[in-house]
């Protein structure tokens, strides 16, 4: 009976109905949109350090876990790595270049990680080859560079960096291509550490004076579950550093957790706009009707049903609005240029997708209680 | 004919701060099977009151109302609405009908509530709205309807579900003499062939024609019963507006009669003359 009386009114007044169902797929393309925008911009920060292969980071101490102010001693890996519990260990440091191609395609702004090819930090190739050698000047780049400029394995590309107060060029031959590994809201290019060492920006240009320091090391364990007590045995036993989780040390990242927050602050504000919306829009209609919900309490119709009929018009036009919101989501998501941060992750979207269903029951609440108080003879003027 | 409707020293009582309003004051009426009854007297006289108690829409202060072997006065909230549902039927002065549903779904929507809805009952429901003259508006939505013919739409809504009593609230108020002697026309006739118990409150003394008893209300009391045919048709024939005419009515002669339509608060010394 309250479906009946719901879809009814739905069908007779389809414009209506579609043209509120359109406001709510517009909140839910806002809502995903800032989702996605807060996905891909924490991934753009955090991609590389999110997927690497190791437990645990070591960074020099009272440096708040910061990758760019972190400066160790090479000694210090040899030492972290006798202990009992560590697996195996790697350096990286980190710096940032300006990729030129070529086969001309636009210079790259990326950044630039050496790695200990084989060990922890060193990423994967999904084509071609991962680093071998350590002092080949061989590259593995981030996907998002092969795809935006169009390198394959085998190319060379040329990295443009600043050493002393000159620019200085260097060849890498592209050995292997991996995913996604941005950092720094930059996408990465992975060399050997002593490469990187070589051919990373620098005030001081003889090289032979400088000790190689890389920023941090990856460590792998042989009990992963133990990083909590391995990292205190770590900081007990090495002098001068500290050690974190990978989700401590990205988080720790300068502007992440600002960034988050003003994107779920963003969130917040459109789902209470969403809410607040859907709200007027039923309590408008509710009001509309007051006459007709007294007529239909006078010839019978119980509370139930009105509440219930009520219910069924808000979640109808919820869903449709928020199905209409994603399809068009996802469409513009599909023309959306590579260098746009914006992530959907199927997490974020579900949560997303709920929090939006929800928003019209929640906004509906006052006009069900209003139907529910219409007193028939009231309402009919008797 | 059984009695389907009997009320024994109803009351309402409405109490507002210091202020103390008795709208119906100890009625005692019965309506019987078949029985078609008008309710008048001028405004504030309690019959809308008194419709909306014998609708289980309000609870009486004291008093019994009876009908078809219920007592109203011991239902809450709860048993009113079902009893509403089941063994009223309703004609309302205006917003009858609900405006997204077409005439033939405004009279199935009692046969939904009721769990009464199947191809026998919905046959049912279109004889009703052809008898009712509606033949080619079955499917116009009330918009597209006259207001005699949502009327007519409302009365068959109101009979559908067989109920035991059919009540209306100024049923002509929006209509023209034709339109409203077409709509009380076919209301009279179909309570008498149903065997239902039926009260009509009205203003329009001219539609008193039709109904079996007229039952005169002023200040909450009913002050009059008129049963005798003559009477009534009298009563129909005298006056557009209600007013408190008694058993015997004294024909008003013609300056008198236009004066009642400019100034009737002065026809019950003209009657009484």
């Amino acid at each position: 009976m309250a479906a009946y009386l719901s879809f009814k009114e739905i069908w007779r007044n389809k414009g209506r109905y579609l043209l509120f169902s359109l406001v709510i797929a517009l909140i839910t393309v806002l809502v995903l949109f800032t989702a996605g925008l807060g996905e891909g911009l924490a991934s753009a920060n955090k991609e590389y350090l999110e997927k690497i292969n190791a437990d645990l980071l070591v960074f020099q101490e009272d440096t708040g876990f910061s990758t760019l102010e972190s400066r160790l001693e090479y000694n210090t890996l040899k030492q972290v790595r006798r202990w009992e519990g560590v697996a195996d260990v790697g350096a990286i440091g980190f710096s940032n270049v300006t990729i030129l191609f070529k086969n001309g395609a636009e210079p790259v702004e990326v950044s630039l990680i050496g790695v200990e090819p084989g060990k922890p930090g060193a990423p994967p190739a999904f084509e071609g080859e991962a680093l071998r050698s350590k002092q080949s000047k061989t590259t593995v780049i981030d996907g998002r560079i092969a795809e935006q400029a169009n390198v394959q394995v085998g190319d060379t590309i040329i990295v443009k960096t600043t050493q002393g107060a000159e620019d200085e060029f260097y060849e890498l031959k592209v050995n292997g291509i991996t995913d996604g590994r941005q950092y720094f809201f930059q996408p990465s290019v992975f060399v050997p550490l002593e490469i990187w060492d070589e051919i990373r920006p620098k005030a001081d240009t003889n090289t032979n004076a400088a000790p190689l320091l890389p920023n941090i090391l990856a460590i792998q364990l042989q009990n992963p579950d133990a990083k909590v007590e391995m990292g205190h045995y770590l900081e007990s036993r090495v002098d001068g550093i500290e050690t974190a989780d990978i989700k401590t040390t990205y988080e720790a990242a300068p502007g992440y957790a600002e960034q988050q927050s003003t994107l779920n602050t963003m969130k917040g504000f459109t789902f209470l706009i969403g809410v607040l919306v859907i709200g007027g829009f039923f309590q408008i209609q509710t009001l509309q009707k007051v006459a007709q919900i007294g007529m239909l309490k006078a010839i019978g119709t119980s509370n139930h049903s009105v509440a219930n009929a009520a219910i069924f018009q808000i979640i109808f036009v919820t869903i449709f609005g928020v199905a209409i919101g994603g399809a068009a989501t996802l469409g513009m998501a599909f023309g959306l240029p590579s260098g746009v941060p914006i992530v959907f992750t199927g997490t974020a979207v579900l949560i997303a997708v709920i929090a939006l269903l929800l928003i019209g029951p929640i906004g509906g609440l006052v006009s069900i209680r209003m139907a529910l108080k219409v007193e028939p003879l009231r309402a009919l003027g008797m | 004919m059984n009695t389907i409707l009997e009320t024994t020293n109803v009351t309402k009582i409405y109490e507002s701060g210091n202020l103390v309003v008795k709208a119906v004051d100890e009625v005692s009426i019965s309506v019987k099977a078949g029985e078609f009854v008008g309710l008048v007297g001028p405004s504030g006289s309690g019959k809308t009151t008194m419709l909306a108690m014998l609708a289980a829409l309000l609870q009486a202060s004291d008093g019994s109302l009876m009908i078809d072997g219920y007592n109203l006065s011991e239902m809450n909230d709860i048993q009113r609405t079902s009893f509403r549902r089941e063994k009223i039927g309703f004609t309302f002065q205006s917003n009858n009908l609900v405006p997204y549903l077409t005439a033939l779904e405004n009279v199935e929507l009692m046969l939904r509530l009721n769990k009464k809805f199947n191809r026998k009952s919905r046959q049912h429901a279109k004889d009703l709205l052809l008898r009712l003259g509606l033949e080619g508006r079955l499917d116009s939505l009330p918009s597209q309807l006259s207001g005699g013919q949502q009327q007519r739409v409302a009365i068959a809504r109101s009979l559908i579900h067989d109920p035991s009593v059919v009540l209306a609230d100024e049923p002509t108020a929006s209509l023209d003499t034709e339109r409203a002697n077409q709509v009380v026309g076919i209301f009279a006739d179909l309570i008498h062939e149903q065997q239902r118990a039926g009260i009509m409150v009205t203003h329009d003394l001219r539609m008193c024609k039709y109904v079996d008893k007229v039952i005169q209300m002023v200040d909450g009391k009913v002050t009059n019963i008129i049963t005798e045919r003559a009477t009534i048709d009298q009563l129909a024939g005298s006056s557009k507006f209600a007013e408190a005419p008694t058993q015997k009515v004294k024909p008003v002669q013609q300056p008198q009669r236009l004066l009642a339509h400019a100034m009737p608060n002065l026809v019950g010394a003209a009657v009484g003359d």
